[in-house]
């Protein structure tokens, strides 16, 4: 029987057709276009059906955020304010999304850092929040370069966590992280991240879906709990408040709750493969040597590769497309056969191989570096340095047109 | 909301919790003329709660949810505080998210609410203690207030953090000796209701809840006025008996004690212009109403 409440194929008030996101995204054709990162992120939200977008500047995001203001007054988004600090916007969201709104926002280092106290509410929340991380340096001495250490504490938030290489990985999977993050058995928040300038401000060939098409809208209703907007009766929900811990039933009740959010996470699982096309993508799986990597890491790690395979040393690429759900099996399974794995990273503590030391066995394969941090760039070389350093390959590498 | 959605089918009636049986055959939804009366006879109103005995937190909300001028379709926001230990056994939608961020939160699900519902009327109202509303939350109180959120925003004035033990909060009196004031606190109690006049609040009042009545009151005002203009602020309030050392017989009359002329607790309001022209006419209009109804009912008995 058709489905006599679908919005498939009627337009919204600006003219675009609500399209099915699968064929939105695999079959609709493509245009290409050279955009910044900021402006496919403007792009990719002209097309997402959002209802609530709340901004706050901090670099390199403000551009974004200032783009999907002009959406708002082009007539494309609900509403759009600017917020009092990155906890207000992030709070701002949480209303919004109990409400029953799709949401969006974005942010950046100490943004994402003054904001923590809110994602694991907006999980605990199951509040399908999308949040984009134009990641760059927490830490003092103040810089606004890129940096991913603000990752790692998203890591353990309960969000979905995502690491973008390039603008095209953005474009696509804003509007496909709605897919996911709003399935009613996962119906969690995604922090979609990048690394900030690297991505943001370079301008690239971004194949884009037409403009005249856009999301389905988001059904509150199918959210796994309550939509806050009284279209529902409300229960009382226990006799107990809440906080009351020596009441037996009320701790399990939290207990088992927080194992339901990192359960949705698993369940997320299914929904990403099938939307991103695996959780991770290989090359030369059978190669001595990988590099593991997430963000604009993989695409340093694919040139080291090609350096080195011009020096007759053969190296494979496994590039983690979503930190959380953590592809454990797939990584596995990729890095089986290497003898030796190198973990680029931008950022200085090295969280992604420290997750990639306790995923395999025999950890001690795994090679945690180069790191750059700090906001520094990550030149090919260094990698291929790292590598021929470590494993005694080297003769006289000079990293070629970089004096000191 | 309204009531009719909470109809429950009349086949199954029987075999439904007390509970729902209860709501669907004497809720006080869809009624236009609720208020503090009905309490006691309606089951969407408190019936327990968690609160300390006889704190009057909980007569302030008893009043507070029997005058939502249209709780069908009201939604609340709490912060963390000893407020937060009722909300569980109230039937309307709230959240508790943080502490501090109710206004951050109420700004949202307006906005929200405004989007998803563009006919239909919502309320959204905050309710809070004084620690969430002017020490830690006192930037999104204010933040909300400058950009004219319509919704209204309750504090609890306990004079101080009551959830962790009593420690010094902003809207604590000077010189009172508190955890976390060794020797007294040293400024004068944060003059808020000032500060949301200034701020764009158009309704403000400053009262305590010793009246059934006036709270009945000031909620209608405050609710009609956030939804036609824009935000409202109302301060009660709510002593914290344990704290100040009363027992629990002992709050209304500190209540009264506080509330005398030349008290801090003197009934103090403050309407915009705009507020006043609305306020007139909702009592024009209800004057109406209440004509015509009389008119009907002496029509029915001639
Ligand atoms: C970020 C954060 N800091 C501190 C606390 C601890 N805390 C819980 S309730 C509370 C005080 C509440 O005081 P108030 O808002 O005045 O409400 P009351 O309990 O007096 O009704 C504090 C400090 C918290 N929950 N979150
Ligand atoms: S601690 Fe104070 S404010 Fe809290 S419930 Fe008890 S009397 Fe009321």
């Amino acid at each position: 029987m058709a489905d006599t409440r679908s919005v498939i194929g009627t337009q919204n008030k600006k003219g675009q057709t609500f399209t099915d996101t699968w064929k939105m995204m695999n079959e609709a054709p493509r245009t290409p276009s050279f955009f910044t990162g900021s402006e496919v992120i403007k792009e990719a939200l002209r097309r997402a059906s959002c209802d609530v977008m709340i901004a706050y500047p901090i670099t390199p995001q403000s551009e974004a955020a200032a783009l999907i203001g002009e959406l708002f007054a082009e007539g494309y988004i609900g509403d759009y304010f600017r917020g009092e600090s990155e906890f207000a916007v992030m709070s701002q969201c949480a209303g919004a999304a109990f409400g029953g709104a799709r949401v969006f926002t974005t942010t950046a280092g100490p943004g994402t850092m003054r904001a923590m106290e809110n994602f694991p509410m907006w999980s605990g929340a199951r509040l399908p929040i999308q949040m984009i991380v134009t990641c760059r340096g927490i830490n003092s001495p103040l810089s606004i370069q890129p940096d991913t250490l603000e990752i790692a504490y998203l890591l353990n938030t309960g969000m979905l966590v995502w690491h973008a290489e390039t603008a095209q990985d953005f474009f696509d999977w804003i509007l496909k992280g709605y897919m996911v993050s709003e399935e009613p058995d996962v119906h969690l928040p995604l922090a979609l991240c990048c690394d900030g300038f690297f991505v943001t401000h370079t301008k690239d060939v971004v194949n884009l879906t037409p403009a005249d098409m856009c999301l389905p809208p988001y059904d509150p209703y199918r959210s796994p709990v309550p939509c806050m907007d009284m279209e529902c009766p409300p229960v009382r929900m226990m006799r107990d408040p809440f906080v009351m811990k020596s009441n037996y039933i009320s701790y399990a009740t939290h207990a088992s709750w927080q194992q339901e959010i990192w359960a949705a996470v698993e369940r997320s699982r299914k929904h990403s493969i099938h939307w991103l096309d695996g959780l991770i993508d290989t090359e030369n799986t059978d190669a001595d040597i990988m590099i593991v990597a997430s963000g604009t890491a993989v695409s340093q790690g694919r040139e080291a590769i090609r350096l080195l395979e011009e020096e007759g040393v053969r190296c494979g690429l496994v590039k983690v497309k979503t930190l959380r759900p953590w592809p454990e099996e797939e990584i596995r399974e990729a890095t089986k056969n290497a003898k030796h794995i190198f973990v680029p990273e931008f950022n200085v503590t090295g969280w992604l191989a420290k997750e990639i030391k306790a995923t395999i066995p025999n950890h001690e394969r795994v090679h945690a570096g180069p790191h750059v941090c700090g906001g520094m760039t990550m030149p090919p070389e260094i990698i291929v340095n790292e590598i021929k350093t470590t494993l005694g390959l080297h003769k006289s590498f000079v990293m070629a047109g970089r004096g000191s | 909301m309204s009531k009719e959605k909470i109809k429950i089918s009349e086949d199954l009636f029987d075999i439904m919790p007390s509970d729902y049986q209860d709501l669907v055959k004497s809720s006080t939804y869809g009624k236009e003329d609720r208020g503090w009366k009905d309490i006691g006879t309606s089951k969407e109103l408190i019936e327990q709660h968690s609160l300390c005995a006889g704190c009057p937190e909980s007569m302030a909300f008893r009043y507070i949810l029997a005058s939502l001028p249209n709780p069908e379709d009201t939604v609340m926001v709490g912060s963390t505080g000893c407020t937060s230990l009722v909300f569980p056994m109230v039937a309307v939608h709230n959240i508790h998210s943080l502490f501090g961020n109710q206004n951050a939160i109420a700004s949202g699900l307006k906005r929200a609410l405004s989007v998803r519902f563009p006919d239909r009327t919502k309320d959204v109202v905050v309710l809070a203690g004084d620690g969430a509303t002017v020490d830690i939350g006192l930037d999104m109180t204010l933040q909300a207030w400058f950009r004219q959120e319509k919704f209204t925003t309750i504090c609890f004035d306990n004079e101080l953090y009551a959830n962790t033990g009593g420690q010094e909060s902003g809207l604590m009196q000077k010189g009172f000796v508190a955890k976390m004031a060794p020797v007294g606190k040293l400024f004068e109690k944060v003059r808020l209701p000032e500060i949301a006049r200034e701020s764009g609040c158009h309704y403000v009042v400053n009262c305590t809840v010793s009246k059934p009545s006036l709270v009945e009151k000031v909620i209608r005002n405050a609710v009609h006025i956030a939804r036609e203009i824009g935000p409202t602020y109302l301060q009660l309030y709510t002593p914290c008996i344990l704290e100040i050392g009363k027992n629990s017989m002992e709050g209304l009359q500190e209540m009264r004690d506080s509330e005398k002329p030349t008290e801090r607790f003197a009934y103090k309001e403050y309407v915009s212009e705009p507020a006043k022209q609305l306020l007139a006419e909702l009592a024009a209009k209800d004057k109406e109403r209440k004509a015509a109804a009389k008119q009907l009912a002496g029509q029915a008995t001639a």
